[in-house]
């Protein structure tokens, strides 16, 4: 009874949700826009969610014991995977390329980008547990550092690259010194405001930044000295090696950098865990005042974790502006941090490997799913789907959000939410989440 | 060595400690008592750093005649440099690392400067790895004294009680303290766990390191303390011996709640 009482209200949520969205329909008519109300999509819909629910609800009363130990082994089984999981997904991002599809190498540029966003932001959220909601700031202070050192003194990526990420960490530790008494949600509001000023500040300070119109002509990497140019003379990679020039080299030569650059941010953060300053960061999510009890200093612990997230997000930034050869502060929006806490709290804070998986979901598998739902949209040829195959592929971010409240609903604390030790006299066993804190800020 | 003069911590309107001033000798146990609320946690967390006196001096002298005042100094460097080491009345361990992990955080301090400030460390070169066998050698001992070898591996929130209280204490113990500070070590521990943190307590003692201990189980203050200092109000009310405390009149009142002809006075 409980339960069709139950259904019956979800149902009703369901009405007053979907009925606007749904049932009401804006047509261009002749004299203006003219409202049409569709009665039958609506009804089906609710229909689906009543007795959706009613289903669920049975469904979990019949299995709700056997639905934690199942919840356990599920946990099991992912940890185990997950030592294939990741070297799987090493050699498929190195043989990536190999595919010759330019769209695939593109996609997974964009991804392998977040990817190092996300786990520069680990260091700072998942490990230290400081809520960052700014991260995007370092990556525009990257990205503008290496357009601008390269068009005021002409210096080369590889020269850039370092001081993009020296000055992005500097401004990590700028950010780090009036946040160190903040926690938690003022933490949160105070990154938030940082990132925002620096948007800001790029938008007006038209002499040095070009202000909204971008900064263009940013030069691309070259390989030891050699460019990508198409004219094929004795400085270009095709001359070289006497081969063809393609565009589809540099955007090869693209991929393999930013495989580079987050492996390397990677490596960096797994040695780093196994070290005291990765303790610290990992205790101090714990608990500060432990910390501070045993001669840590939480001030410097807390900047290095700034400054070492920090210093990845200009690394990022700095390739995304030689990729784009354009960046303009249209491409450094809240929107952009919130996409990378995103995928770090989805992927599971602290988790290498659960980072890597949500940029692959959140990224790719959107871009995947855009592909899919136009495909589907083509072949719905016949005259009975013709309104819905129009309009299947603006359900994309629909279809994307219920994804992700699932996946959330399901695995609350990640993707892969078990911590694995860095030191031990036996053998390391997973520490399960539930005794892990999220930090406090 | 710990020496405390007309140390003063004001809330607001409340002074919570009034000119406190006592001794606490090397190599012994003091314990500081009193009834609830009469600012022992207070006088700790000024020890230790946690807050800064509104008035007075803590003065620390180690063995080789260094000195360190412990009011000018922040909580990390009184435990980094002047060595004083403390436990929290509400536990206070990194529930999601393990046992060992905690044990190693301890020597935070140790290691970092091994690992060249973790750039050496990250190159893997310099003496790092030789840095992290002693400081793994020194957990291992400290885990054999606390009985925890077995669980080394286990996440510390995952322990029973009374482990967690002894991993807190031996933790203390990995920086190397010259004074540990233990706030209220035996709450919530059954008769032979008493016994046995007694016997731990009595240890450290012997190994060095002097202890100063805020205690409501009059059990273990009375059988482990060489010096007991009794606060009621913020002030002190008795200074000596197990024994002479045991018959001070005075103690014996604010205990018994006989405050009223004190209060009117004060």
């Amino acid at each position: 009874m409980s339960a069709l009482r139950d259904a019956f209200l979800s149902a009703v949520v369901a009405l007053g949700l979907f009925g606007p969205m749904v049932g009401l329909v804006a047509d261009n008519a002749e004299r203006g826009l003219t409202l049409r109300v569709r009665p039958i999509p609506v009804a089906v819909v609710v229909g689906l969610v009543f007795f959706g629910r009613l289903a669920a609800l049975s469904l979990r009363s019949r299995r709700r014991s056997a639905a934690v130990a199942s919840n356990r082994a599920l946990a099991e089984i992912v940890t185990r995977a997950g030592k294939y999981v990741a070297p799987l997904l090493l050699v498929l991002a190195v043989a990536l390329p190999f595919s010759g599809s330019r769209y695939y190498v593109d996609l997974g540029t964009l991804v392998l980008t977040y990817i190092m966003l996300g786990w520069g932001l680990n260091i700072v959220v998942g490990l230290a547990g400081l809520l960052d909601l700014g991260y995007v700031a370092f990556y525009a202070v990257g990205a503008y550092s290496y357009a601008i050192l390269a068009q005021t003194f002409g210096l080369g990526f590889w020269t850039c690259l370092p001081l993009a990420g020296i000055l992005a960490a500097l401004w990590g530790i700028l950010l780090g010194f009036p946040v160190l008494r903040l926690r938690g949600d003022y933490l949160a509001i105070v990154t938030l405001a940082f990132g925002e000023i620096i948007r800001i500040v790029i938008t007006n300070w038209v002499s040095l930044t070009n202000g909204p119109n971008g900064i263009s002509g940013i030069p691309r990497p070259t390989l030891f000295g050699l460019t990508f140019s198409m004219d094929g003379g004795p400085g270009t990679v095709s001359g070289f090696f006497g081969i063809e020039p393609q565009t589809i080299q540099r955007v090869i030569f693209l991929y393999y950098v930013i495989l580079g650059l987050a492996l390397i941010t990677n490596w960096v953060t797994l040695r780093l865990r196994r070290m005291p300053q990765g303790r610290a960061w990992e205790a101090l999510r714990e608990d500060e005042v432990a910390c501070r009890s045993l001669g840590i200093n939480v001030t410097t612990t807390k900047l290095t974790a700034f400054a070492m997230g920090a210093m990845f997000g200009g690394f990022a930034g700095a390739f995304f502006a030689t990729r784009q050869a354009f960046i303009s502060p249209e491409s450094f929006t809240f929107i952009e941090s919130a996409t990378v806490l995103a995928i770090v709290v989805l992927g599971g804070l602290g988790s290498q490997l659960g980072v890597a998986l949500a940029a692959i979901i959140m990224v790719g598998g959107l871009e995947l799913l855009r592909q899919l739902l136009s495909w589907m949209a083509d072949q719905m040829g016949s005259p009975l789907f013709a309104g819905i195959a129009s309009a299947l592929p603006l359900y994309r971010m629909l279809i994307f959000g219920v994804a992700l409240v699932l996946m959330m609903v399901l695995r609350p604390r990640g993707l892969v939410s078990g911590r694995t030790p860095t030191a031990s006299l036996g053998k390391p066993k997973e520490i399960s989440a539930e005794l892990v804190a999220q930090g406090r800020g | 060595m710990l020496a405390v003069s007309g140390l003063t911590m004001r809330f607001g309107g409340l002074k919570a400690v009034d000119d406190l001033s006592f001794e606490a000798r090397q190599n012994e146990i003091t314990a500081v008592i009193g009834p609830n609320g009469a600012g022992k946690t207070t006088v700790f967390n000024c020890i230790t750093g946690f807050y800064r006196p509104s008035g007075g001096i803590i003065e620390l002298t180690h063995d080789n005649g260094r000195r360190f005042t412990l009011n000018h100094m922040s909580g990390h460097r009184i435990a980094a440099t002047a060595k004083v080491a403390r436990t929290f009345q509400n536990i206070r361990l990194f529930a999601g690392m393990t046992v060992l992990e905690n044990l190693l955080v301890a020597q935070h301090n140790t290691l970092m400067a091994a690992t060249g400030f973790g750039i050496m460390g990250l190159l893997g070169i310099g003496g790092y790895r030789a840095a992290e066998a002693a400081a793994v050698d020194r957990a291992r001992y400290w885990l054999d004294a606390i009985a925890l070898t077995a669980r080394a591996d286990d996440p510390a929130g995952a322990l029973p009680y009374g482990a967690q209280r002894r991993l807190e204490i031996a933790r203390a113990m990995c920086i190397d303290p010259v004074m540990l500070c233990l706030d209220e070590p035996a709450a919530g521990l059954n008769p032979r766990e008493t016994e046995e943190l007694n016997r731990m307590l009595l240890r450290i003692r012997d190994g060095g390191c002097s202890l100063l201990l805020i205690e409501h189980d009059m059990g273990v203050v009375m059988r482990i303390s060489d010096h007991i200092v009794v606060l009621d109000h913020g002030r002190m009310i008795s200074d000596g011996t197990p024994a002479e405390v045991r018959s001070d009149p005075g103690v014996i009142a604010a205990y018994l709640g006989e405050g009223e002809e004190d209060e009117v006075t004060a």
